[in-house]
């Protein structure tokens, strides 16, 4: 404020000879406005939605998803581990284990569902996903006419695959690729010398496996 | 041309001989011919209200940067279709705690005057619903009863907000009545007459450059009468910067905030309706009415003026902040209305200047006599208006 073309300019306003010079010049704004937003297309910000769209934002997320690689069923990466359902805050996802006759587990879900009038798109469910199975989508148009069931997403309408993925968020997708091609990796040295560090590779990940959903508790 | 001109005239006279012809008794075809002008004037006017709500909504989007309304049909052009849709179909809630005589009766009342009002203008060339001899008196008075609408709707509602608005509004509407009377006197001064039918054929010469050259806008006094005319005619229909009864972002709605669907509708209709009764009236007192140069229909010149008048109403809304209470106060009762009053010797001045001195000289003293004084006037009461210089405002911590 205390710089000197700043009090100059200040002087002359306040020399002002006319009133209602003000008013005229703040007439000529509006107008300026009024005629220039027919002519620079700059001027109207507004995106005219349905019609035209803005490209979103990698980082943009909504609703979660799950991801599957080549088959929508056998492929979902998803083992109902159940991390999700409990590290969900507003609990939205409800998760069944599919078992076979004997009653083994399958390791994937029989029952995914995830409640979108819950669902408060923190993306908790996919920060604490090991086996980076759910992730965020980037759809937003869920608007339906149902207030109740079609909000319900079962598994097959969860289920995208992971071409999906790497077209709404590239970068991500990518460094996820390259980590689970990472873990992929280290078997065939595993299993070609197993006794011989028998009891090392034993306990991590066991405790692996057990602290990570104790701990988020 | 000339035919196009008394298109209207023709019609009515042909309609009226023509049931005349038939028989039908002489009070009956007396009533149709008051009733047929009237008839268009409640077709006409309301058809306009809904083409200046999208207009008013397109400018003032242009004016900030967006597009307004363009959804409906092509430019938007039928949003008051569906505005109007939407308003028939609303609930009509009326509180409970409300006097529901006075709270049905206001936006009725207010829009009855709204539409008298248009009785006395006179459109076109011989086209003018009701040619009385106190047609500008008649005016004043008939629009001076939606003061006391606007007060009912206030007081009937029972709602603070109400209550408030109505107050502004009364406070408003008695400030900005004189100044509005007092800048129409020169006009009844210099024509002699308080017909409005006179007022514009006396704006009226010979000739196509003398056809606008005789408006009064083009006096120093009709010009300075203009302006505050216009300005006192703006706060007198309550539109923006002086709509303080409604205050939106003060007392929510003012006087119609517990009027819904089609009650707050006749409250629009009659807002609009209003202002473009005053544009209409400014048109005749100041800018020669129906004449122009015969390009175009009389009628037509006169709607013309109308929408520009309206248009410049819209322009300002889209520029001008609300006042404060006391600015519209001051603004009313220590600017316009020793302004008009001045303005009412300068035309005295003028007058008789004019008359005593003749020719050419006498004309050009007269304008340039006018115009002095009127200009010390402006310039000394802007002077003792203007506040306290600004200080420049120093800041010990946001400077650092």
């Amino acid at each position: 404020m205390s710089d000197p073309k700043h009090d100059a300019e200040h002087d002359a306003k306040e020399k002002a000879p006319f009133a209602g010079t003000g008013l005229i010049k703040g007439m000529a704004v509006t107008a300026k406005n009024f005629v220039g937003s027919y002519f620079d297309k700059k001027r109207l910000t507004t995106v005219q939605y349905p019609e035209e769209r803005e490209t979103l934002k990698e980082n943009f997320r909504n609703v979660p998803f799950l991801i599957f690689d080549q088959d929508p069923e056998a492929g979902l990466r998803c083992v109902a581990c159940k991390i999700c359902e409990i590290e969900c805050p507003p609990q939205c996802i409800y998760i069944e284990l599919e078992l076979d006759e004997k009653g083994q587990s399958l390791k994937r879900p029989k029952v995914f569902d995830v409640d979108f009038t819950v669902c408060m798109n923190c993306g908790i469910c996919a920060e604490t996903c090991p086996f980076e199975a759910i992730k965020m989508d980037s759809e937003f148009e869920l608007s339906t006419t149902d207030r109740f069931l079609s909000q319900l997403a079962d598994k097959h309408k969860l289920s995208k695959s992971n071409e999906y993925y790497h077209q709404i968020k590239p970068t991500e997708a990518a460094a996820v690729d390259a980590k689970l091609a990472a873990k992929k990796k280290p078997p065939p040295p595993k299993a070609a010398a197993p006794a011989a560090t028998a009891s090392a590779p034993a306990p991590a990940p066991a405790s692996a496996s057990a602290s990570a959903p104790e701990e988020k508790k | 041309m000339e035919a196009i001109d008394q298109i209207f005239v023709n019609a009515k006279s042909f309609i009226v001989s023509t049931l005349e012809s038939l028989g039908l008794p002489d009070w009956l075809t007396l009533l149709i011919g008051m009733v047929l002008p009237a008839t268009l004037v409640v077709i006409v006017f309301p058809a306009t209200f809904a083409f200046l709500t999208w207009l008013e909504r397109k400018i003032l989007g242009r004016i900030q940067n967006r597009y307004g309304p363009n959804r409906t049909g092509p430019w938007g052009i039928l949003q008051p279709v569906a505005d109007g849709l939407k308003m028939l179909i609303k609930e009509d809630i009326v509180p409970r705690a409300a006097d529901k005589l006075l709270h049905g009766l206001a936006p009725i009342l207010v829009v009855v005057p709204a539409v008298v009002v248009f009785a006395f203008l006179p459109f076109g060339r011989n086209m003018v619903p009701a040619d009385t001899d106190v047609a500008l008196l008649f005016f004043f008075a008939v629009s001076s009863i939606s003061t006391l609408a606007l007060f009912m709707a206030g007081w009937g509602s029972r709602n603070k907000y109400s209550r408030l608005g109505a107050m502004r509004s009364i406070a408003q509407m008695i400030s900005y009545e004189l100044p509005l009377l007092l800048a129409a006197v020169p006009v009844v001064m210099i024509v002699g007459s308080l017909r409005l039918t006179e007022v514009v054929s006396a704006q009226a010469t010979e000739g196509f450059f003398g056809s606008f050259t005789n408006w009064f806008v083009f006096t120093p006094w009709g010009f300075v009468g203009f302006l505050a005319f216009f300005v006192a005619g703006m706060a007198e229909t309550n539109r923006s910067p002086f709509d303080l009864a409604e205050g939106e972002s003060e007392i929510i709605a003012g006087f119609h905030t517990e009027y819904s669907g089609f009650k707050f509708a006749l409250f629009f209709l009659a807002e609009y309706l209003s202002a473009i009764a005053m544009s209409g009236l400014a048109a005749v007192l100041f800018l020669g009415g129906w004449n122009g140069p015969e390009v175009l229909p009389s009628w037509l010149w006169f709607f013309g003026k109308i929408m520009v008048l309206l248009t410049i109403m819209i322009w300002i809304r889209g520029t001008f902040p609300r006042l404060r209470v006391d600015q519209l106060m001051g603004f009313s009762w220590k600017f316009l209305l020793p302004l008009s009053l001045v303005n009412i010797f300068a035309t005295g001045v003028w007058f008789w200047t004019r008359a005593s001195i003749p020719g050419f000289a006498g004309k050009a003293a007269a304008f340039g006599i006018a115009a002095v004084v009127l200009l010390v006037t402006y310039v000394f009461l802007a002077r003792i208006n203007a506040g306290p210089a600004v200080q420049k405002r120093t800041y010990r911590y946001a400077d650092l």
